[in-house]
């Protein structure tokens, strides 16, 4: 019985020396761990930022936690750690605000977004126009209401409806279409680029290198379109303050703004068209 | 309790305690009050309709095209035994996100099967059926495991005694070893059931997300924390409760059924 009290003490003794043996080698490397909420549609342009601001900083490594901004919105509201958010509309920084987690006065507007109405480029539908959305029969997956992308989708088949009386019916015919609402913006391009669904609209940010060629766009005219902000802004219990503002800094810098624009993202500067 | 059973229960106490404060949280969380309203909610009782009857017919099919696999896999050796074996216990190791993407690509107007379904005018992705599938490529091997463990335990000699007897093959397995297996037969149909009730990563990708047609409780309780809290509370207690009361009904069914027995 002794024997077995003095191994279990040792056992425990042993896992406390490791631990703290592996919390000190985390310190004397000396970089800060910037942790990073950002949407899901910012994952690649996002990742690539991160590679240069490292190399440019050498004493600051940079997390993500990519998600649909609604579900980053209640991890922050529950407390999650976090140094820097980006969501992709204002609505989820004002709720932030509101919960005291974020520092209004450090909310900056980094980006723009817009939408494009993609295809399959075996595109058996056929699909040419943004007319040929709204014909019977077919298979269109769009995001959910609750992250912005399916928002602005809503807001853009609002704005064709009204636009020619021709046209009214138009929203309601492509939401008869509709397959799925899918809980972020990735799975519609997703479904889209192989090829189970007929159509899907998506940020025009989302198309990567590698997805561009199996897939076909059909633009949104500006007056159709909605122009997404994309804000970002620093967290009230952030850890790393200084850190942080290096790193929004380094967004807002012509050379983060190079690698937005790269991935498909509006420059901040341009200016936002409603 | 002797005094060894007082010192394992304290030992058991942190594990027993962390499983139960979640689900407690959970209950406390939720106001009757947003319970009512949100349960006349339509998209709230369509997604509690789609689970119950969709999960009822895995079930079903689980058991019919399920009994005879777990049959074969306890009375019989054949060259690749082992190799279904270990496809059966794959679904409860992968990814439920793998599942999808597998059936997707399957079933898929491009895909494997899919692209011939396809030209007989089936499509299945976003439809009801594909929610079915989907749980019943993740749901039914806890069936056919447990199934065929209960086969493999019913003493032979007394089916051996009953075919002396004259008893058909058929009615041996139905008087016999059924009866005798039925605590892990029912137990496995069980365990299918409440997985189904709870898929979620293979009925997203492979089914979409469509309320009224494929959006599921746990897809609804996913989207509901996106939009209204209140909603994904409410249809978590549900499921919660739902979940707890068949269980303890069947274990509790079971252990009558056994003492019977003895």
């Amino acid at each position: 019985m002794v024997d077995r009290k003095i191994l279990i003490g040792f056992t425990l003794i042993l896992g406390f020396m490791t631990a703290r043996h592996q919390m000190s080698a985390a310190h004397t490397e000396k970089r800060v761990e910037l942790i990073v909420f950002a949407a899901s549609s910012l994952a690649d342009a996002f990742q690539a930022i991160g590679r240069d601001f490292d190399t440019a900083n050498q004493d600051i490594h940079v997390t993500y936690n990519f998600a649909g901004s609604q579900q980053l919105l209640q991890q922050i509201v529950q407390g999650a750690p976090v140094d820097v958010f980006a969501p992709a509309s204002r609505k989820q920084i004002d709720a932030a605000v509101a919960s005291d987690q974020i520092d209004s006065s450090s909310v900056e507007t980094f980006a723009h977004n817009r939408l494009v109405v993609i295809v399959p480029k075996k595109n058996d539908a056929g699909l040419k126009s943004l007319h040929d959305l709204a014909r019977p029969n077919l298979k269109i997956v769009l995001a959910d209401k609750a992250v912005p992308a399916g928002q602005y989708t809503v807001e853009f088949l609002d704005r064709f409806s009204r636009g020619r009386s021709a046209d009214k019916q138009f929203k309601e015919d492509v939401l008869k279409n509709v397959v799925s609402y899918e809980e972020n913006v990735r799975a519609v391009l997703s479904k889209v680029v192989i090829g189970e669904a007929d159509a899907g609209i998506v940020y025009t940010s989302d198309i990567s290198r590698d997805t561009a060629h199996r897939i076909d766009r059909i633009s949104i005219p500006d007056s159709l379109n909605v122009i997404g902000d994309y804000p970002i802004a620093l967290s009230k219990n952030a850890k790393h303050r200084d850190a942080a503002q290096r790193f929004v800094e380094y967004i807002l810098s012509a050379n983060g703004q190079a690698t937005l624009s790269e991935f498909g993202l509006l420059p901040a500067a341009a200016p936002a068209k409603r | 309790m002797d005094r060894a059973g007082w010192m394992l229960l304290l030992a058991s106490l942190p594990l027993l305690l962390f499983l139960a404060v979640p689900l407690l949280a959970l209950i406390l969380r939720t106001s009757s009050g947003d319970v009512l309203i949100t349960l006349f909610d339509s998209s709230v009782a369509d997604a509690i309709k789609l689970s119950i009857v969709t999960t009822l017919i895995t079930a079903g099919i689980t058991v019919c095209a399920g009994t005879p696999l777990a049959y074969l896999l306890a009375r019989r050796k054949f060259i690749g035994r082992t190799i279904v074996d270990v496809l059966i216990d794959l679904p409860i190791v992968l990814p439920p996100s793998v599942a999808g993407i597998a059936l997707l690509i399957a079933f898929g107007r491009r895909g494997l099967l899919g692209a011939a379904l396809h030209n007989l005018q089936v499509d299945i992705p976003f439809t009801e059926i594909a929610v079915i599938l989907a749980q019943l490529f993740v749901a039914s091997p806890f069936f056919i495991k447990s199934a065929a463990a209960g086969f493999a335990t019913v003493d032979r000699d007394l089916e051996q005694a009953a075919a002396i007897d004259g008893a058909s093959p058929s009615k041996i397995f139905w008087t016999v070893t059924l009866p005798l297996s039925l605590p892990s037969v029912a137990g496995g149909v069980v365990m299918t059931w409440a997985r189904a009730l709870g898929e979620f990563g293979a009925t997203i990708i492979f089914a979409g997300n469509f309320p009224g047609r494929t959006q599921t409780m746990p897809l609804a309780i996913y989207m509901g924390f996106e939009i209204d809290l209140r909603v994904a509370l409410t249809l978590a207690l549900i499921l919660l409760i739902l979940s707890f009361l068949i269980l303890a009904t069947v274990k509790g069914l079971l252990r009558r059924r056994i003492a019977l027995f003895n």
